[in-house]
């Protein structure tokens, strides 16, 4: 293989927002779409939407003092080579566990209390450089119209494969820059047509607002590390989010990974992935996706009660990291071949009917 | 407007909602606890999901789909991304039913 295309290949169709994919979903029906839900009786339903301050108080305090205790020792130990595994930690709970926290949030599951959703969502949205009214938005669209082509703005996994991309993103290269610039292009007062085509009219000050307070703070810390001649403050602030980042890829990617587009059930689009707690703690078990995708209201900490009430309608889930990154990597590398080829869930026997809109895709 | 019969008050559970269709359009008849009852449109003004299917939590609804919220009494959106407030319609409580006046 040439090994140029390995950067360079051009995409087997335009992710855009606002190119050609856009027509051609509304036109083939997937746009705003009604979606394959396992069905779940109301009242058990309810059950688990059932919303608490509790377990989201608990485990945001837990991360808050994982993150002040590494975060002192790294300080502390600053020179010395035993400042490394603190770091280590505090870049991951800073970064990978910050996703999860943001994305529970946004949702505003994680807490009963409006402000307290409000109040970390914004506080992650800074952590991971996304302008948390774009995100906002951006993540809507996800729900919405989920890995269909022209409508997500949140397709991680185009195709043919991004490979050097991604690897090099385990480390936030190429999407730290991206971010900084996305910010500072919001500061600036500019929001380009894919964010346009996402925020409404009314929310666009804010979106801009938000960037210019993003963007002051990261010119502090850079300034402070300037003029202490220090690489310390951005140790602390800003860099976490290229060198902790990697451990959210290795759980997230797999949420669509390899899978189809342009399907309106989200048991062939997303995959569940089985996890320990502790990574599931770091991830706030968004390893149970499908179920996720099908019941958005349901809070992360109910989402394995929600799994054990809609298993029997979906694929058999990924026993562990190692085993969905076993069957993602052989499909990704062939798809830099044949974009089309993807991976088709087998759902048990019984499963409930759900109809494939494309036909063009080779499993 | 007339004021429709929608349902008995024990068909809906309190802190929930009920779909009701008529005359071709879908409203949302609330309980919140007791005989307070009421009425909105029925798709959530953002993307135009059923609100029968969301969550109930004092006197907001939620949207099951993208967890916009809004205040059941006045229709007002009070989180995004629900920025359109819901039309509201009188709804009370008749001899163990609820009636709603809508178009």
């Amino acid at each position: 293989m040439d090994p140029v295309r390995l950067i360079t290949f051009p995409m087997e169709r335009d992710y855009s927002l606002t190119g050609p994919e856009r027509q051609n979903a509304f036109d083939k029906g997937l746009a705003g779409a009604e979606w394959y839900r396992t069905p779940v009786d109301r009242k058990v339903l309810k059950s688990l939407m059932k919303r608490t301050d509790w377990p989201a108080t608990r485990d945001i305090a837990i991360w808050v003092a994982v993150l002040v205790g590494s975060g002192a020792g790294g300080i502390l130990l600053w020179g010395s080579w035993w400042a490394l595994p603190f770091f280590f930690v505090y870049g991951v709970f800073y970064a990978s566990a910050a996703d999860s926290r943001w994305h529970e949030c946004g949702h505003g599951t994680a807490f009963k209390t409006r402000w307290k959703n409000d109040a970390v969502y914004e506080l992650a949205s800074f952590l991971l450089m996304r302008n948390s009214v774009v995100w906002r938005w951006s993540h809507a669209r996800h729900h919405t119209d989920t890995i269909i082509v022209g409508r997500d703005p949140e397709i991680a996994g185009m195709r043919p494969p991004q490979l050097i991309v991604l690897c090099l993103n385990l480390f936030g290269i190429v999407a730290v820059p991206q971010s900084l610039a996305a910010l500072a292009r919001n500061a600036a007062g500019i929001l380009p047509p894919d964010e346009a085509d996402l925020i409404p009219e009314s929310e666009r000050d804010k979106a801009i607002r938000v960037g210019r307070i993003h963007i002051a703070i990261y010119v502090l810390v850079a300034l402070v590390s300037l003029w202490s001649w220090s690489l310390l403050p951005l140790m602390i602030i800003g860099l976490p989010r290229a060198y902790g980042i990697w451990l959210l890829l290795v759980m997230g990617l797999p949420q669509h990974l390899g899978l189809a587009e342009d399907v309106l059930d989200y048991r062939i689009n997303s995959r569940t992935v089985l996890m320990n707690p502790i990574l599931r703690f770091i991830y706030w078990n968004m390893n149970y996706h499908i179920e996720h995708h099908m019941y958005p209201m349901v809070p992360y900490h109910a989402l394995p009660k929600l799994r054990e009430v809609v298993k029997h309608d979906l694929p058999a889930p990924n026993p562990s990291l190692w085993n969905a990154w076993s069957e993602i990597i052989p499909c990704v590398l062939r798809q830099l071949r044949d974009p089309r080829h993807f991976i088709r869930p087998q759902l048990p026997e019984g499963a409930g009917v759900w109809e494939p809109v494309r036909s063009n895709q080779t499993a | 407007m007339p004021w429709i019969d929608a349902c008995a008050l024990v068909d809906i559970e309190e802190e929930d909602l009920v779909r009701l269709d008529h005359e071709g359009r879908t409203y949302a008849v609330y309980r919140i606890s007791g005989e307070e009852v009421y009425c909105t449109d029925g798709l959530c003004t953002h993307e135009k999901v059923h609100l029968a299917d969301g969550l109930v939590i004092d006197h907001t609804i939620e949207c099951p789909k993208h967890n916009g919220q809004f205040d059941v009494r006045t229709g007002a959106a009070i989180r995004s991304p629900a920025c359109e407030a819901l039309s509201t319609y009188p709804a009370r409580v008749v001899d163990g039913r609820v009636h709603v006046e809508i178009p």
